[in-house]
């Protein structure tokens, strides 16, 4: 069933969308440096006030300069409060780094990310493996402020720094069999403790996937910071996806492989626990999971007696962008 | 007269050691130290404490027989209203800390998650025990007091499963407290057995 639909996603659709996007990108490159002028400054994005005993992640040399010459995508931005900096980089889901909320930060420190490889393979015109800097290094670096649901109906709102991931698929040129968009994790259990814990429900590595036209949305990006720097490690440096319109786990982390498939890949947690996670993961306050309610989130960071307790909205409020990708089907079956 | 000053020394200690946990997590909580969602860090600490009170109090009596440590066992009451206490915490915090007592919110999570459902069980069932656990219902209920508290055999397997259904990348949790109960249960099964073949045997040898 899946498959026929990806079927019926017809290449010329796909370039009809880099049409689209290099249109869009093009506009805003227009107000973009329209603002720059009006600031008259050569960093846009915000200085962020970081609390000064936290650690920062200045990343790689090669990185800093594109880091510092981001510039907000106004397109993607919002009003919502961002979740602090310290929440964000102490507060993650990384079974690679352990299991509990705050393992990974305390475990990850010392996850060395440079140099980085990441192969690009399967239905493509330029399969190899690359240097990340190679692949990053020809874009312009965009920060996009996006909420991020977890599927444990907890969201923040965050300040990321990256790319569009269709920006870098045209690089390397789907071909038409290209029909889903395959990503791996890092598999190092030297490295990565949570890797060697017996007790681990999951099958390393850590796969996740997108179907072709959810990857060449404009929404979807590719990640390389936060918060003006770079990604730290227990936020899936160096290289990580954002889906912002799928609960949180769709977006993986610390990549190494991106593979173009022409069939629907098996991902991690729908292996793990098909009645629980399914292959599309859209944030759907309309569908429950079978073991709490999803209709609404706990916007973090929340006070004791406050908790924030916040309806979620469908497509994690995206839906203008993507529910088109979605018209006909029926999504408390796709969930 | 001097034994009984031990005692009370004692008593007083185990009441204010089983406290610490509560101390710990609310000096951290007052200091903001419980990251960055600290209801949820509250309600799985209560409820893990809550285990822990109730899973000590079920190890008493494997332990008595096989270390001799019969002394801990004069506080079992203790050590099983204080699981009671852990656990009514546990919910407290819940409904305050990660529901707001959205009462539609608290219904649905009660009607519509079996982990919760049978969390609620296992506490309402350990309320009666909590309530009749005194000497005095002691005496009243005679033999039937043991009965009814043998009802924490249920609950605590009311509880493993609630741990069970709550499991997304881990077994851990649930493969140590579920191994740890299995040995608690297993044993009484075997003393119990022992028991009637001792019983049958002194039968058998007085005819
Ligand atoms: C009305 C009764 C109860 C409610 C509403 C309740 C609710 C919850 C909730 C919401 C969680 C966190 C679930 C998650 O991780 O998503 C939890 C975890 C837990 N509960 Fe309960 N529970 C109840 C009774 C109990 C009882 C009676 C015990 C033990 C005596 C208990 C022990 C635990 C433990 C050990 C955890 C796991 C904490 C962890 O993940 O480290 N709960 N409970």
């Amino acid at each position: 069933m899946l498959i026929k639909k990806a079927d019926k996603i017809k290449p010329s659709e796909i370039t009809s969308e880099s049409v689209y996007l290099n249109r869009r990108r093009f506009m805003q490159g227009l107000a973009g440096t329209a603002a720059l002028i009006a600031a008259g400054s050569a960093r846009a994005i915000p200085e962020y006030d970081l609390d000064s005993d936290l650690p920062r992640y200045p990343g790689p040399d090669w990185l800093q300069g594109l880091l510092r010459a981001s510039e907000p995508n106004a397109a993607f931005s919002s009003q919502e409060d961002l979740a602090p900096y310290h929440s964000v980089i102490s507060h993650n889901n990384f079974y690679e780094f352990g299991t509990g909320k705050k393992d990974p930060a305390k475990n990850a420190q010392n996850f060395n990310t440079d140099p980085w490889k990441v192969e690009i393979s399967g239905e493509v015109d330029k399969p190899g493996v690359y240097n990340l800097e190679d692949i990053v290094k020809p874009h312009r670096l965009e920060e996009r402020i996006y909420r991020l649901r977890c599927v444990e109906a907890w969201s923040m709102v965050i300040p990321w720094i990256g790319l569009p991931l269709s920006q870098l698929l045209k690089q390397v040129g789907p071909n038409s069999k290209a029909k889903y968009v395959e990503f791996t994790t890092l598999q190092d259990p030297q490295r990565m403790p949570g890797q060697r814990s017996l007790f681990s429900s999951l099958d390393w590595p850590y796969v996740e996937a997108l179907r072709i036209d959810e990857a060449m949305n404009p929404l979807t990006l590719l990640a390389v910071g936060v918060y003006g720097n770079a990604l730290p490690p227990q936020n899936g440096a160096p290289l990580r996806l954002v889906v912002p319109w799928k609960y949180g786990f769709k977006s993986i982390k610390s990549i190494v492989r991106i593979r173009l498939l022409e069939e629907m890949p098996k991902v991690t947690w729908n292996e793990t626990a098909p009645r629980e996670y399914g292959f599309y993961a859209n944030v759907n306050p309309a569908v429950n999971h079978p073991r709490w309610s999803q209709a609404t989130e706990r916007r973090l960071p929340s006070s004791l007696f406050n908790p924030n307790v916040i309806d979620t909205r469908m497509f994690n409020g995206y839906a203008d962008e993507v529910a088109h990708l979605y018209a006909g089907m029926d999504l408390k079956k796709w969930f | 007269m001097q034994s009984k000053m031990l005692r009370l020394l004692q008593w007083w200690f185990m009441f204010l050691a089983a406290l610490l946990p509560l101390g710990w997590i609310s000096y951290n909580a007052w200091i903001f130290n419980l990251g960055a969602d600290p209801a949820k860090t509250i309600v799985d600490f209560l409820g893990q404490w809550a285990l822990h009170f109730l899973w000590i109090s079920l190890a008493l009596t494997p332990l008595k027989h096989l270390l001799g440590w019969s002394g801990l066992l004069r506080y079992r009451r203790m050590l099983g209203l204080y699981a009671l206490f852990y656990a009514c915490l546990h919910l407290l915090s819940f409904a305050t800390f990660i529901v707001g007592w959205r009462w539609d919110l608290l219904l649905q999570a009660f009607t519509e998650r079996p982990y919760i459902f049978v969390g609620a069980t296992a506490l309402l069932l350990m309320i009666p025990l909590g309530i009749t656990s005194t000497k005095g219902w002691q005496r009243r209920l005679k033999k039937r007091w043991g009965q009814l508290h043998s009802l924490v055999y249920l609950i605590s397997l009311l509880v493993m499963v609630h741990l069970i259904w709550l499991i997304r990348a881990s077994y851990f949790d649930a493969v140590l407290y579920g191994a740890i109960l299995a040995w608690m249960l297993g044993y009484r099964l075997y003393l119990k057995r022992r028991q009637l073949q001792r019983r049958r045997g002194t039968a058998a040898a007085g005819s």
